[in-house]
């Protein structure tokens, strides 16, 4: 991963140095395990603060809504979906900047990591595949891909989809993934099994709104849950106001969502609110064979009639 | 005061005998986190717990709260008359709160019990608890309360010390009300361990190696921090969730809102946080802190700089380091503390 580090400030360097962008955004080491911070890079003296590792789960389209500056982008497979997206939908323009693309090989899951380790982490490496976790009584090695994020396990995008720039040889895309097998176990169960189900999901929610803040999609100039001229949702912990929420946002990303995990990571109780949005991903593959952010030309499923366009669901 | 031996094999038979006069609360596991919870009968609290993944604040300020009732029925005649919602203050005590927490609370006090107003809800509940604290004697990597007025064996807004000790707790009575508690326990057998509890605070204040850098802010120029030059780097990775503010237990922020549904309404309270851009929205429209920058520095300014300015207490930050471990995008007030405390080297009052 450090090549990819070095191809990232030696490529950041070049597009500032030539002007080509006025700042680089990427991430920066972060002062925990596990944890990197977004950042931005303005002038080539800065670069050496950019790093990659496996530690990059933000979805940095996130940090491009609205802005003017021309602004070089690192963008892992998910970013670059949702930096396609914010193209599609007028958050940014496509001139306004340089993607650097960086092939993923998927983001590891600190939870996982945390539940794992042995006692507190003090530190966590990674290399050929394996990540070293080190705490007070011992150190430990995982396989990586056992403690990858849930969304970057069944991943089938780890490569960027638009970049203007590549820091490394595409890696190879997972076919053998089923991305949806936990949607399906939900589908099967009985609406009261389900309803019991996300009555338990939801429940440590504590309405930080990290989930939203942490997504790219979520760009209103005020959140429906922020709104009091009328107030759609009630501001309290009553379950019902915290499933509102939760209900709605996921309905607000349908036909938009890249399954990027950035919602997931950000809860600080660790809500799965992925299973929601995931459901509404899986009906616009079958029902429109739609896939978000694959491509700026296509209109995204909810935003474009076609003829063909299934309505058995219409009573 | 005096110092009381627990033998571990007594333990849950005092907790027994404390239900009678206290509802008890404590650290309990739930799917891999520990929070506080209210212990059922024959619970005892799992005190096999670094710190609790969110602060205790919510036992004596709940995330949202009923302040009163009404009706909004018109053949009613107490139509639109506002009522105190029904409370239980009856006695409560909060056992295996950690030293820096039971500090939080001490800070929060200073802003819900001045001499201009004092909040009844605050107040009834802090003082319906009594609270019973449990040394820290493996502080977490990120907890740095040494350095931000507090510490692993620290006393301030406890009524109880325990430390462990293996088989037996020693309980260090450090108010009346905690004294009141261990004897109701029937914990009552004295012990001659001032010594090894001073040992052992040394011994837990030297695991804490993470600080903070403070020490120049009390005397630093308030305009000189607040047009710093790094408040844009520091605030850009920023999402403006409320995580850091929710999950501190020196925040104390809230929102007033009305909920009515037909013909029955109340006014609650809920957490607030100043990351939020409505937290600062006026009627017109207008808000002052438009941008993440300005909630971002809003934040640290308000802890590390305009409540030492208005209290001359120290900083509103007790050394937890849950906003440190939470924040999904890594924000760490000890990296913010340490620029501001750098510039304020340069930036003392010119007076």
């Amino acid at each position: 991963m450090s090549t990819y580090t070095d191809k990232i400030r030696e490529t950041a360097q070049r597009l500032l140095k030539e002007c080509k962008v006025e700042m680089v955004i990427g991430f920066r080491k972060g002062s925990q395990p596990m944890m990197n911070e977004p950042c931005v890079v303005r002038s080539p003296e800065e670069v050496d603060q950019l790093i990659w590792d496996s530690n990059c789960g933000i979805n940095l389209a996130n940090y491009l809504t609205n802005r003017k500056e021309k602004i070089g982008i690192v963008a892992k497979g998910c970013d670059s979906r949702n930096i396609v997206t914010h193209i599609v939908e007028n958050k940014i323009a496509r001139e306004q900047l340089v993607i650097i693309g960086v092939p993923c090989l998927g983001m590891i899951d600190k939870r996982k990591i945390a539940a794992a380790a042995d006692g507190e982490i003090l530190s966590v490496t990674e290399a050929d595949g394996q990540v070293m976790v080190k705490t007070a009584q011992a150190t430990q090695t995982f396989a990586k891909s056992d403690v990858l994020q849930g969304n970057c396990s069944v991943c089938t995008h780890r490569n960027p989809v638009i970049h203007d720039e590549m820091i490394a040889e595409p890696v190879p895309e997972q076919t053998d993934v089923d991305p949806y097998a936990d949607v399906a176990e939900i589908d099967a169960m009985t609406p009261e099994q389900r309803h019991a189900f996300f009555e338990e999901l939801l429940a440590p929610c504590i309405r930080c709104y990290a989930c939203r803040n942490a997504c790219p999609l979520c760009y209103c100039p005020t959140c429906f849950v922020d709104e009091s001229k009328p107030q759609w949702v009630g501001k309290g912990q009553d379950p019902a106001d915290v499933r509102t929420f939760h209900f709605l946002r996921a309905y607000h990303c349908a036909g938009r969502c890249t399954d990027c995990g950035a919602c997931q990571r950000a809860c600080p109780v660790g809500i799965n609110m992925r299973l929601l949005t995931k459901k509404l991903n899986k009906d616009c593959l079958e029902l429109y064979g739609w896939e978000a952010g694959l491509s700026t030309e296509t209109r995204p499923a909810l935003d474009d009639y076609q003829p063909n366009d299934p309505e058995n669901f219409i009573h | 005061m005096k110092v009381i031996k627990i033998e571990k094999s007594q333990w849950s038979q005092g907790l027994d005998n404390l239900r009678d006069a206290f509802r008890l609360f404590g650290p309990v596991i739930e799917k891999g986190f520990y929070d506080y919870r209210e212990l059922a009968a024959g619970q005892a609290p799992d005190l096999s717990f670094q710190n609790t993944r969110l602060s205790p604040k919510s036992l004596v300020f709940p995330q949202s709260e009923t302040m009163l009732n009404y009706s909004l029925d018109p053949a009613d005649p107490e139509r639109n008359i506002m009522k105190e919602a029904p409370k239980d203050y009856a006695p409560r005590a909060v056992i295996g709160l950690r030293p820096c927490d039971a500090k939080a609370m001490v800070l929060v006090k200073m802003n819900f019990d001045t001499e201009e107003y004092q909040d009844p809800y605050w107040l009834n509940l802090y003082n319906a608890t009594t609270f019973v604290g449990l040394a820290c004697d493996a502080p977490c990597g990120t907890c740095f309360c040494t350095s931000a007025g507090c510490g692993p064996y620290h006393e301030e807004g406890l009524d109880v010390l325990l430390t462990d000790r293996d088989d037996h707790y020693l309980a260090k009575a450090l108010t009346d009300k905690g004294a009141q508690l261990l004897e109701k326990a029937g914990w009552t057998q004295a012990a001659d361990a001032d010594t090894i509890i001073e040992k052992a605070k040394q011994a837990a204040e030297a695991k804490v190696t993470s600080k903070i850098e403070t020490d120049g802010l009390r005397a630093a120029d308030t305009m000189a921090l607040y047009n710093a030059g790094f408040w844009d780097d520091v605030a850009f990775a920023c999402i403006n969730c409320g995580t850091c503010t929710f999950s501190c237990p020196t925040c104390w922020c809230f929102d007033i809102q009305d909920e009515a549904y037909r013909t029955k309404g109340v006014r609650m309270r809920n957490w607030d946080s100043c990351m939020f851009p409505i937290f600062t929205v006026h009627t017109t429209g207008h808000n002052p802190r438009d941008t993440k920058t300005q909630r971002v520095r809003q934040r640290f300014m308000h802890k590390l700089k305009y409540f030492v300015d208005k209290y001359d207490q120290g900083i509103m930050c007790v050394g937890c380091g849950r906003c440190v471990r939470q924040c999904p995008v890594n924000i760490d007030i000890r990296k913010v503390s340490a620029l501001m405390n750098a510039l304020s080297v340069q930036a003392r009052c010119a007076v």
